[in-house]
């Protein structure tokens, strides 16, 4: 097997080149001399990719089956590239200006940045490319073994389960080496635009090496050329009228769709020039991939035995003229065409399951989020080299699973039809503002599942998914769900069939459910941005920023941290790069540190998206950001502001409902005062009127009566004086016209004083108790009126005390902030539903016992008030107590 | 933004309504550039209409002929979209950038 060794040898030797190439134009582009990199030729040539293992291989193949046919899917994609001014230069222009990542992002990002949406598509766009990535894996598998020689038996020794293990597992790390060298995973991958780039001008030399050599080398010439070909089975006009037009359209919309071709024309796009020069230079490229592969069938049908593989005609033609060199060439390019595809599909993909997969469950597992920050883009180059082996696992999967020997077009043709399922979304959603995110996954679920049913299930032949009778007569017996006839239409060619209803059906679900659902906010301010992206948006910006940005982030994050955090944080990077302004520059590092920053309390997507839109978006659509920000700012403004005004009103009301309470108390009040006052004075009156009119009206009275009757007149005077005087000092007190007399003395002295005076001219029996301690307080207040209050309290104790041995203990107490003296008596004190009431005027506890006018408390109470204490009622006692608290500041600490 | 949709409903009387010719030029030439996909479409649909081997009243199409038809149109178009190109480019020269950004909305 010396010639497997030295293709082997071939293989390893060009991946070594290629890596030199990569790393060359990556250092290049690092120290900033990488410009000729961003040239539309590279630009151009990386579109190439289109052109995989399918071309090289299959398109041959795929003439000498079915004639001109293999043409139509060069014309789409030349047709959409000359056809760039319709769609090309939005989709351009939209993916610049919402820095897109992958079609996925794209469409999230159209419909309300819906993950769901970004899900849907990257699981459609996985399973849609497998049978794309099986048939690299069999186009390169089918040319090792084109090399060994048929009558070899060590030919059978490589059969296709052990080398196609061993291209995948090639081709994986290829594709890992390759496409997750950068941890930095958003800069533009140069090094590998520029590989791809110079693995398009070996297929394409290689293809057109084999073409030269059968025209010019084989045929004698172009006339003998074409006369072979009309002289073959290909010489008669041959074709599907359905699929020459199915298949135009199909190549057009999977060339606008598959996430690797969206990932060198979109998100590798530089500038938008080169868009303009590719319009041209690739359909070229097309043109010429496609030359020769008529001349190259027919003599490959010619020269090569019957039965022999067409697919392999570009590597067996040469092998059988003896052309080792130009084989070893023709296989170089082909393995070129895979492993470029591979390797830029799988980038496009990995990045599609790391972001909008793998990156929200992680961070939602992780719940603080991108406060690691470090760690994330670690884990965004594992999940992104776990996917590529994923991804690389389930072709391979297909590749054993579909037998490895259909005719690679046809493989090619089911991913074709499966990516194309994005084209409703995508186009309604860049042409039609009216497009929901309803709509869009029910037009793709719907496409993606009829093309699941009718194209990708029957791809594994009858009887290996679906059952011989699911063909025959459909599901569950049903005869119109049969996958080659829905709806009992026979006799279309299979992949018009399902390309028709897959595609139909997803567009009217699409329209019809957009129709008839209504966008959110988000969604309607995204339609607007990718409708009108050219009337919104100028020419991009690069990530570095001016002062002014500054601003604007600054304003976004006190929207987002809030006011006192953003200004600190932008106050510390300034300080970090030395300028003596609160706004620092823009540097990416800056730029860095304020997402992860952000990304603690928005999320890192939106995060990114945030600092994105300013640094790297459009003007308008950071204005329409703020324009959002805005609003639900003024909303919760607005709403808190009611909050408040509410709270206020309650608040309001319920003190308008406490003074009406204490109106209406005051009232019964007044009456109740009336009514006790005129009794008050009516009785004494009474008395004195009665008496005075015995004293005048009597002839016949004695001396000593008239004595009787004028001392009870006289004792009633007195009695209604005194209660005049305490009214007139109540009213004073009360309406706080009352001067203080303000002197200094000891607390004892004062208690003495009133003691005294109590029980001066009364006969009682009633004892003091009187402790020393803390009696020398020294205080500085009007003694007078607290003697009063004093006397009052003594006076009533005297009065109402009911125990036999009436007795009572005045303490002192000293306690932090005021001074309590406490008068307890040992009766059996003030029943409860009457300790309320017994600080009001007139109010008496019992009628019948000891006459009062009941006025005391209320005037002890007022006195209290005006020297800043306070008098209560000790309840939870044996007997009534009274505590008498004086503030500290009027006592004076006896030093 | 209302400013600017009251200008849009009052036709824009800002801008000229008139272009200059050179300006005149290059909207014809996006207006080729525009037509030519659909140019190619009709084109390469032809090949619909031709008879086939299967039919019995018409001779078919010989091979030869067919693919120097589909590449001759190909060739064809690249051409006019390397002329559209090279003429665009020379027009705006000095703002380039225009031709991919404004589109001829509405102007004439």
């Amino acid at each position: 097997m010396a010639t497997l060794n030295l293709l082997v040898a071939a293989c390893l030797g060009y991946v070594a080149f290629l890596f030199a190439v990569a790393f060359a134009a990556d250092r290049a582009a690092a120290r900033g001399k990488g410009g000729w990199l961003r040239s539309p030729l590279v630009y151009t040539l990386s579109l190439s990719i289109y052109c995989t293992g399918w071309t090289f291989y299959g398109a041959v193949g795929y003439a000498a089956r079915s004639g001109l046919e293999y043409v139509t899917i060069y014309l789409g994609p030349s047709l959409v590239m000359l056809g760039w001014w319709w769609l090309l230069r939005k989709l351009v222009r939209i993916g610049r200006a919402q820095r897109a990542t992958s079609i996925a992002d794209l469409i999230s990002s159209r419909y309300g940045k819906s993950n769901l949406l970004a899900i849907i598509v990257t699981v459609m766009a996985v399973v849609g490319v497998t049978p794309y990535i099986a048939l690299q894996l069999q186009s390169v598998t089918l040319s090792i073994s084109a090399f060994a020689p048929p009558q070899d038996p060590n030919a059978l020794a490589l059969d296709r389960e052990y080398s196609g293990l061993w291209v995948a597992t090639g081709l994986a790390l290829f594709a890992i080496l390759f496409g997750t060298r950068n941890l930095n995973a958003n800069e533009r991958h140069h090094g590998v635009v520029l590989a791809i780039a110079v693995e398009a001008v070996v297929k394409l030399i290689a293809l057109l090496a084999v073409g030269v050599f059968v025209v010019w080398g084989v045929a004698d010439g172009m006339g003998e050329m074409l006369a072979r070909v009309d002289a073959s089975a290909l010489g008669e006009w041959q074709m599907d009228r359905s699929r020459w037009a199915t298949l135009t359209v199909l190549s057009a919309a999977a060339f606008v769709c598959l996430p690797r071709m969206f990932q060198v024309l979109v998100v590798e796009n530089d500038d938008e020039r080169h868009l303009q020069t590719a319009a041209w230079a690739f359909p070229i490229y097309l043109m010429l991939m496609s030359l020769f592969v008529v001349p190259i069938a027919v003599i490959g049908l010619d020269l090569l035995p019957a039965g022999s593989n067409p697919d392999l005609f570009v590597l067996t033609v040469p092998l059988a003229e003896g052309q080792g060199g130009l084989a070893l060439l023709s296989f170089l390019g082909g393995f070129s065409s895979a492993t470029s595809m591979v390797i830029v599909a799988t980038l496009a993909l990995s990045t599609m399951v790391s972001n909008h997969i793998v990156m929200p469950i992680w961070f939602s597992q992780r719940g603080a989020g991108a406060s690691v920050s470090g760690d994330v883009r670690n884990v965004v180059i594992l999940a992104r080299r776990l996917s590529i082996c994923g991804i690389l696992a389930l072709g391979y999967a297909y590749y054993l699973f579909s037998g490895g020997s259909s005719a690679l077009a046809a493989i090619g043709l089911i991913s074709f039809a499966g990516v194309a399922q994005f084209l409703p979304a995508l186009l309604g959603g860049i042409f039609w503002r009216g497009a929901t995110r309803t709509g869009a996954v029910a037009g793709l679920c719907v496409g993606f599942a009829m093309w699941f049913y009718t194209m990708l299930m029957p791809s594994f032949g009858p009887g290996a998914v679906l059952s011989n009778q699911v063909f025959e007569q459909g599901l569950l017996g049903l005869n119109w769900t049969r996958p080659h006839a829905l709806f009992g239409i026979e006799g279309l060619d299979p992949m018009v069939h399902a390309v028709f209803w897959s595609l139909s059906l997803n567009t009217a679900f699409f329209c019809l459910i957009s129709l008839v659902s209504f966008p959110n906010p988000l969604e309607r301010l995204q339609g607007a941005q990718f409708v009108n992206v050219f009337a919104h948006s100028a020419n991009p910006q690069s990530w570095t920023g001016t002062v002014a940005q500054s601003e604007d982030l600054l304003i976004m994050a006190q929207r987002l941290v809030g006011s006192a955090e953003a200004r600190a944080f932008f106050h510390a990077e300034s300080v970090r790069q030395g300028l003596p302004e609160h706004l620092p520059e823009p540097s990416p590092d800056f730029l860095q540190r304020l997402e992860r920053e952000l990304a603690g309390s928005v999320g890192a997507a939106t995060a990114h998206a945030m600092v994105g839109q300013i640094v790297g978006g459009a003007r308008v659509s950071v204005h329409d950001l703020m324009a959002v920000a805005d609003e639900s700012a003024q909303m919760m403004e607005y709403s808190s502001q009611l909050e408040a005004k509410s709270s206020e009103l309650s608040r309001t009301a319920r003190q308008l409902r406490e003074a009406n309470k204490k109106l209406t108390q005051l009232s019964v009040q007044k009456d109740a005062f009336l009514s006790q006052i005129s009794h008050e004075l009516r009785t004494p009156m009474t008395s004195i009127r009665a008496f005075s009119e015995i004293l005048r009206d009597t002839e016949a009275i004695g001396a000593e009566e008239k004595i009787k009757y004028a001392t009870v007149i006289h004792g009633e005077a007195i009695r209604l004086t005194r209660l005049l005087d305490d009214l007139l000092d109540l009213s004073v007190l009360e309406h706080g016209q009352v001067s203080l007399n303000i002197k200094q003395g000891s607390l004892a002295d004062t208690l003495d004083q009133a003691i005294a005076a109590a029980l001066a001219g009364e006969e009682t029996s009633l004892t003091i108790k009187l402790p020393q301690a803390n009696a020398d307080i020294q205080l500085k207040t009007d003694l007078d009126r607290l003697c009063q209050v004093f006397i009052n309290l003594i006076a009533n104790a005297q009065k109402y005390c009911d125990a036999k041995q009436p007795q009572l203990t005045i303490s002192v107490r000293l306690e932090p902030g005021f001074v309590d003296i406490d008068f307890v008596d040992n009766g059996s004190g003030i029943p409860t539903d009457a300790q309320a009431l017994i600080f009001e005027k007139f109010s008496r506890v019992s009628d019948q016992k000891v006459k009062g006018a009941g006025l005391g408390l209320a005037i002890c109470r007022q006195i209290m008030n005006r020297l800043n204490g306070d008098i209560s009622y000790m309840a939870n006692l044996e007997g009534a107590g009274f505590r008498v608290r004086l503030p500290q500041t009027v006592a004076l600490a006896a030093q | 933004m209302a400013e600017e949709e009251k200008a849009l409903e009052r036709g824009a009387p800002t801008r000229p309504i008139f272009l200059e010719p050179q300006s005149y030029r290059r909207r014809r030439l996006i207006d080729a550039a525009r037509v030519l996909p659909v140019l190619g479409v009709i084109l390469w649909m032809i090949p619909l209409l031709w008879p086939t081997g299967n039919s019995t009243s018409a001779q078919p199409v010989a091979m030869s002929s067919a693919i120097l038809y589909i590449f001759l149109v190909w060739l064809g178009m690249i051409l006019v979209a390397i002329c559209i190109w090279l003429k665009t480019r020379s027009n705006s020269s000095e703002n380039s950038n225009d031709l991919a950004q404004n589109g001829p909305d509405g102007l004439d």
